[in-house]
């Protein structure tokens, strides 16, 4: 059915002509039949990497196939989100290896994003997990691959942006957890200088995140709320939850009802907002233990919270910078700060090593945040390009709508490797999305 | 534990009826034509929910085969739910009687032939509950596809008749009336966003109703006045509309 399509960002959005299926042999039939198309999850990458005239929706292949619950090891069909995930293995013991901000995604797309955490400089990325996985090619064959076998495949498909083939079925490890608990420790950090050396004092801590805000400036440039945090072990509950140490967190869920009018995001609104984000915490370091869920998702708390920028949609910007590179985290924030283009709280986290051949990651900064779009917005991006280049640094394709080729490719030193194995295992460019062909991964 | 049968279980429809029954700790019984691609659906019901689950041959085309169907079942389910259904092509059917005679088979014949074995079954047993999914379609004929929605009519008739026999032997039978839904069914069709219901709202709808042993159930309320409205157009005004 043709309907009009648009991933997080609500930036850009096309008429798209969307496929779905239940069955392997419902899939193949769609590969057989359709032109080029590009596998499409939940929608929650932010800018164009899922968005193509035909897409195929994996969501209605969600299966479990197998769940070893004394090996932590689960199998499944590729369009399952983490939530689903989460409700079926937390209760047994056990917890997602790697989650990003959102559990409305689903595990193809953790792949085909290849998500980090705030556990990456412990965990690594999504794919680190992965043991082995299924892809259906564009020429109707189902290849397996592993980090072991059809090596090329598997690589390029973890932050492959679909280009490869549809991920069908999929088996990862998860992590073993005692409680659905989080022991956290939240530390206010006064500028820039004191989040990024809080950051190195607590690197032993499985999950770190700073929200930063980016419009102060002077002595309070950079003020953060750095959010540290651990699985709560039993003896770490009071004696209400230990009754029920695993428990799944009640589903309490608003919606965010329209789109706000696009002024209503202003320098003002959102100096305001950020202010009060900061004193919230009104003392310098706060312990508590919490659910999973605020810790890892406070957002999905609100359905459609990006609705909150108004109807012509917004950008994320996400970018890592080399741990060398400090001095460009400081101009980009102060061009940002200059520029009063108004984001809400940036989020601001430093990556362990890594060294994929196309997944975002690698060691250093990265800070994420969001932009309305409106006039200039584009303009301003690309300069901002050329600072994260200028610092050896890089984009996020998942969160990308509108980067350059040439900034894709400045910033992936081994792209011309993932494009050859893109042309061996999809000659044809079956697979291909408005951002493969603006991003000239797809040729026409 | 109870159990339920679903009939023609490889649709949207089924899957979410099945993974509903499921939640509600029910075991389940799924039944279609190739049961080698139910595998998937399986596991999962076993892993999501704790049931268990069977997978069973069953073609609502192969009339002769249906009693022995119901005779292998183990255990005789407390409730069998009859999903299966195929909308096939208007124009098509218009002129070629293959699709036609598959659209009226598979709707009304099927369903009768199916239906008509575990009634005897659930009437011997003096208990059972047997749920039918027709369709809005069949409240009244209409151009854009009146052999779906005649043998959908012959369906809803059969259920009506089938719930007044069974009630005096303490079994109960409901009919389901679905409006749009969005399903792989329907991806070709253009449907209205704010009268179509998902496949979830089936399978509540379908609970629902088992539970409260409703008679005829609409999924989405408004379906109900929407079809009065329908029923009501006189017939000289009726047949100028293009519907």
């Amino acid at each position: 059915m043709k309907k009009q399509i648009a991933n997080w960002g609500n930036y850009p959005m096309m008429e798209s002509d969307e496929k779905s299926f239940a069955f392997d042999e419902q899939l193949k039939e769609v590969i057989r039949k359709e032109g080029s198309l590009i596998p499409r999850g939940n929608g929650r990458c932010y800018g164009d990497a899922s968005l193509a005239d035909v897409t195929v929706s994996t969501l209605k292949y969600d299966k479990i196939l197998s769940f070893n619950t004394s090996d932590g090891i689960l199998e499944c069909q590729s369009g399952i989100t983490l939530d689903q995930v989460l409700e079926v293995i937390v209760p047994k013991g056990w917890f997602l290896p790697v989650t990003p901000g959102t559990k409305f995604i689903t595990v193809g797309g953790a792949i085909a994003s290849d998500v980090h955490g705030k556990n990456h400089h412990v965990d690594g990325c999504f794919s680190h997990h992965v043991l082995e996985m299924d892809i259906l090619l564009g020429n109707g064959e189902t290849l397996r691959c592993s980090p072991s076998f059809n090596t090329d495949l598997f690589e390029a498909t973890c932050g492959g942006m679909g280009l490869t083939g549809v991920i069908t079925r999929v088996r990862f490890s998860l992590k073993k957890i005692e409680t659905s608990y989080i022991r956290q420790k939240q530390v206010k950090a006064e500028n820039l200088d004191e989040v990024l050396r809080l950051f190195e004092e607590y690197k032993h801590y499985t999950y770190s995140v700073a929200w930063i805000d980016c419009l102060k400036k002077g002595k309070d440039f950079g003020r953060s709320i750095l959010i540290l945090g651990e699985h709560a072990t039993v003896s770490d509950l009071d004696e209400s939850k230990k009754k029920d140490p695993l428990k799944l967190p009640k589903k309490k869920q608003i919606t965010f009802p329209f789109n706000l009018p696009w002024w209503i995001l202003n320098t003002f609104t959102v100096k305001a907002f950020n202010f009060l984000y900061y004193h919230k915490n009104t003392k310098k370091e706060i312990n508590n233990v919490v659910s999973y869920e605020p810790f890892f998702y406070p957002l999905d708390a609100i359905l459609h919270w990006n609705r909150g920028y108004g109807s012509k949609g917004f950008i994320q910007y996400q970018f890592v910078l080399p741990l060398e590179a400090r001095n460009g985290l400081v101009e980009i924030m102060k061009r940002i700060s200059d520029a009063g283009l108004g984001s809400f709280l940036a989020v601001l986290k430093v990556f362990g090593k890594q060294d994929s051949l196309i997944s975002f990651p690698k060691e250093g900064y990265t800070l994420a945040l969001d932009f309305p779009v409106r006039k200039g917005l584009m303009e301003f991006l690309d300069e901002l390009d050329q600072i994260v280049l200028k610092y050896g640094g890089r984009l996020y394709m998942s969160k990308d709508a509108r980067m350059k080729p040439g900034v894709l490719q400045a910033g992936y030193p081994r792209l011309q490797q993932f494009k050859n194995i893109i042309h061996k295992y999809n000659p044809d460019n079956k697979l291909r999305s408005i951002q493969s062909d603006r991003l000239l991964l797809t040729e026409n | 534990m109870p159990t339920a049968l679903i009939l023609g279980a490889t649709s949207d429809m089924a899957i979410a009826i099945s993974r509903k029954f499921a939640s509600h700790k029910y075991n389940i019984q799924l039944a279609a034509r190739k049961t080698e691609s139910l595998q998937a659906l399986q596991s999962d019901l076993q892993i999501r929910y704790g049931v268990e689950c069977s997978l069973h041959e069953f073609d609502a085309l192969k009339y002769q085969s249906h009693a022995s169907f119901f005779a292998q079942l183990d255990p005789i389910p407390d409730v069998t739910i009859c999903v299966f259904g195929y909308l096939g092509e208007a124009n098509k059917a218009r002129t070629d009687w293959q699709e036609a005679a598959r659209i009226i088979q598979t709707n009304y014949v099927g369903g009768v032939s199916a239906l008509d074995r575990v009634a005897d079954i659930y009437s011997q047993k003096k208990q059972g509950t047997i749920v039918g999914i027709s369709s809005v379609a069949g409240e009244r004929g209409r151009q854009s596809n009146y052999h779906y929605g005649s043998a959908k009519a012959g369906f809803t008739a059969y259920l009506s008749g089938l719930r007044n026999r069974l009630y005096h032997e303490g079994v109960h039978v409901v009919t389901v009336q679905p409006g749009f839904v969005y399903t792989r069914m329907t991806e070709n069709l253009q449907l209205p966003k704010l009268l179509t219901g998902q496949p979830a709202d089936v399978a509540n709808t379908v609970y629902n109703a088992v539970l409260n042993k409703k008679n005829v159930v609409y999924v989405k309320w408004f379906w109900r006045w929407i079809m009065l409205i329908i029923r009501s157009i006189p017939e000289f005004m009726f047949k100028k509309l293009k519907m």
